[in-house]
């Protein structure tokens, strides 16, 4: 069965608040000023909305956005798991609560310290007795306890299996940054890098370099969900969601699926991007641009061959031929990605693929961005969504 | 709790300001050469073999004594610490300020207010006889640096005293070794305090569905769970098989035979009580399942993707054990 969402919830308001090392206030404060932004560039009112999606993860409840924001009734509020695994989770939660009548304005946001409060890079360190410790508990003992040593894990095979080397990775940083450099708000603003600075950075978990490495950032980001009737009353030009997916594959474990008969690969993502597929109607032809999930760089060009771009072990070459930069193939991460511009947990990026849609990025290129791709994080349960212009 | 945080949060400048003071009692005497209030005597080795249960005649039995080569008994040579002590006076008065007490109270109040003898050690060069007077004089003879112990974080220091007789003659020595340590919070509140860093590895949480396989691994075994039912193996080890949802299930151990099918070193950040770059690897097991554990024993640059290796359990560090991975 096809899920019947397609074109049934319109993205119309986005916000990222001011990205940063030490934000000096509360996560709560910056959700607040994401949703509130968003509410504004929608032209919507606090009142208007009746529902909330985020992270399992973020800290801020629903009603405390609300009553911070001026939000009244509330009919719906419902989060996705799985850190970075959420950012179209959340999403999805609202586009099945608007599609289904449950609420008709849903805000998505999530707001995090990521640097000045609790950083992803300390590690698990199982202090706290849940299944989840437990999961853990077959990696601390051994130093496996940092999201890059497991992404490098996967990476070290992927390469190995494919014979990828670091100048795909390096492009994709190189890119990303590119993009970076013309975004105010991003970390590295104004700033370049080269081979040579790459090759030089710091090592953090075998092959995983520093600029390989996303921000750790303070920040918070917003998009809100609405009917397309509602949709079509606003501010801004309606960016359809044209399909929305979330996926987990048989033996899943968050960031450490080491135990698939071939672990060097994303089948979870391939379940999101045949079934965003098949609810929107649209081939991988369709897609103009991109937002790839980019904690760590390799983690972008896996996706790439899950999603269909390339095939599995192309994705070297894919980027190496400039597919990733403003007039190439497919235009990614054009705010500077969670590498360059700030982590949000992926957020930032439905902001973006929603601004490149618009056609309000940055970096908007030249030819027209009909359809845009936003996804996940990966090694986790995960997802995607499509989305596009409303009445194209 | 007050004196133990003061510790625990010592600057690297406040510890060295600390450890100087401390380091400069080294070598200071804690005691001068001085007589014992009693002579050697007969009644006081008699007691002394009673409760040690020790019937040498040479100690006790003066006809016997009288015609072995010595001619006249001698003081058990494990007596010699007993001559010099306080005795009651201790209980009424307390015992009088010295270096060493001097010593013991500055660790105090930094919050080292454990302590633990953890050794004695006694050599002996003369013999002594009743009629005989012991003389001590006592040293702090060495200081360690700040050692962490399963105890807590602390000192060992060690006293050296010198036994002498009447004619200034050695009669032995003894050192005696003793930790100041600051004392562990319990478990179950250390846990909650992030300021207590016990640096050993992070253990796993053991529950229902793992414990037993890390209980295993403190004996020395790896084991690999399998399905009564349809006898696959499983691991990480789970409550039901997922092949045919049986929920019985026993365990094979694993001959650690493996093949490296993927790798990486932690270099940044440092964890404390890890062991610096852990070089981690994704091991597929002789019987068909993979583990996560480490590579040791050779380079990073020297290991690949394919190559064959051998475990076994080890103790890692004062509370771990361990599968550790070694080339084969
Ligand atoms: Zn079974």
């Amino acid at each position: 069965m096809v899920a019947n969402i397609k074109d049934k919830a319109v993205i119309v308001g986005v916000h990222n608040t001011k990205f940063s090392k030490d934000s000096g206030v509360s996560e709560l404060s910056l959700a607040a000023q994401a949703v509130k932004g968003a509410i504004d560039d929608a032209g919507l009112k606090p009142s208007d909305i009746d529902g909330f999606a985020t992270f399992t993860m973020d800290s801020n409840d629903e009603i405390e956005v609300a009553r911070a924001v001026g939000c009244g009734d509330l009919t719906f509020w419902g989060r996705s798991h799985y850190g970075g695994g959420a950012a179209t989770g959340s999403l999805h939660q609202a586009v099945m609560a608007v599609a289904t009548g449950m609420a008709e304005c849903v805000a998505v946001y999530r707001a995090l310290n990521g640097r000045s409060g609790q950083r992803f890079s300390s590690g698990v360190s199982g202090e706290i007795m849940t299944a989840d410790a437990i999961h853990w508990g077959w990696y601390m003992p051994y130093g496996l306890l940092t999201p890059a040593s497991w992404v490098a894990m996967f990476n070290q095979r992927w390469m190995h299996l494919t014979g990828v080397t670091k100048d795909a990775m390096f492009e994709v940083a190189h890119s990303t940054r590119e993009y970076a450099i013309n975004n105010p708000n991003a970390f590295f603003h104004g700033r370049s890098f080269d081979r040579a600075e790459y090759d030089a950075s710091r090592m953090i978990a075998d092959p995983l370099q520093l600029f390989d490495c996303c921000q750790e950032s303070d920040g918070a980001s917003c998009v809100i969900v609405t009917t397309p009737e509602r949709a079509r009353d606003l501010k801004q030009p309606g960016v359809a969601v044209r399909g929305v997916a979330q996926a987990a594959a048989p033996d899943q474990e968050q960031m450490t699926s080491f135990y698939r008969e071939e672990f060097a690969a994303i089948p979870e993502m391939e379940i999101a991007a045949k079934n965003c597929f098949e609810m929107s109607g649209l081939s991988v032809d369709d897609i103009d641009a991109a937002v790839i999930y980019d904690a760590f760089s390799p983690i972008v060009l896996w996706q790439l061959e899950a999603w269909g771009f390339c095939g599995f072990g192309e994705s070297g070459d894919f980027v190496l031929d400039g597919a990733l930069r403003p007039g190439g193939r497919l235009p990614t991460n054009t705010h500077g990605g969670q590498l360059s511009e700030a982590y949000i947990h992926g957020v930032n990026g439905i902001v973006e693929a929603t601004r490149l849609v618009r056609g309000q990025s940055r970096n908007q290129p030249e030819k027209d961005i009909n359809h845009a791709l936003v996804t996940s994080g990966v090694g986790i349960p995960t997802g995607g969504a499509l989305l596009g212009k409303l009445d194209y | 709790m007050g004196h133990q945080e003061e510790a625990l949060h010592m600057t690297p400048e406040e510890q060295k300001v600390f450890e100087d003071k401390l380091y400069a009692y080294v070598g200071v005497e804690v005691c001068s050469r001085k007589p014992a209030k009693d002579a050697v005597n007969e009644t006081m080795i008699r007691h002394w073999t009673e409760v040690m249960g020790d019937t040498n005649p040479a100690y006790t039995d003066p006809e016997w004594a009288a015609q072995s080569r010595r001619g006249k008994t001698i003081a058990p040579p494990a007596m010699m610490y007993v001559w010099n002590q306080e005795g009651y006076s201790v209980a009424s008065s307390g015992r009088a300020s010295d270096p060493q007490t001097e010593m013991a109270e500055m660790l105090n109040d930094h919050g080292f207010t454990g302590v633990l003898g953890t050794n004695v050690k006694q050599e002996y060069v003369k013999e002594i006889s009743p009629g005989d007077t012991v003389y001590v004089q006592m040293v702090i003879d060495n200081i360690s640096e700040r050692k962490v112990t399963a105890r807590g974080p602390g000192y060992f220091f060690e006293t050296l005293a010198t036994f002498s007789d009447q004619n200034g003659d050695t009669i032995g020595v003894q050192r005696f070794r003793v930790l100041k340590f600051i004392p562990q919070e319990q478990p179950a509140a250390s846990a909650s305090d992030d300021k207590l860093q016990v640096p050993t590895r992070i253990a796993s949480p053991r529950g229902h569905d793992n414990g037993w396989w890390w209980n295993a691994v403190d004996e020395g075994k790896v084991l690999i769970q399998r399905c009564k039912g349809c006898q696959t193996l499983r691991h990480p080890p789970r409550p039901m098989c997922g092949e045919c949802q049986s929920m019985e299930w026993d365990s094979i151990e694993s001959t650690l035979d493996g093949e490296i099918m993927s790798f990486t070193a932690l270099r940044h950040p440092k964890i404390p009580g890890y062991p610096a770059d852990p070089i981690c690897a994704v091991i597929k097991l002789g019987e068909g399942t993979n583990i996560v554990s480490n590579i040791v024993g050779c380079d990073f640059d020297d290991i690949a993707i394919g190559m064959k290796v051998k475990g076994k359990v080890e103790q890692v560090d004062e509370k771990t054990m361990l599968p550790q991975f070694y080339p084969a």
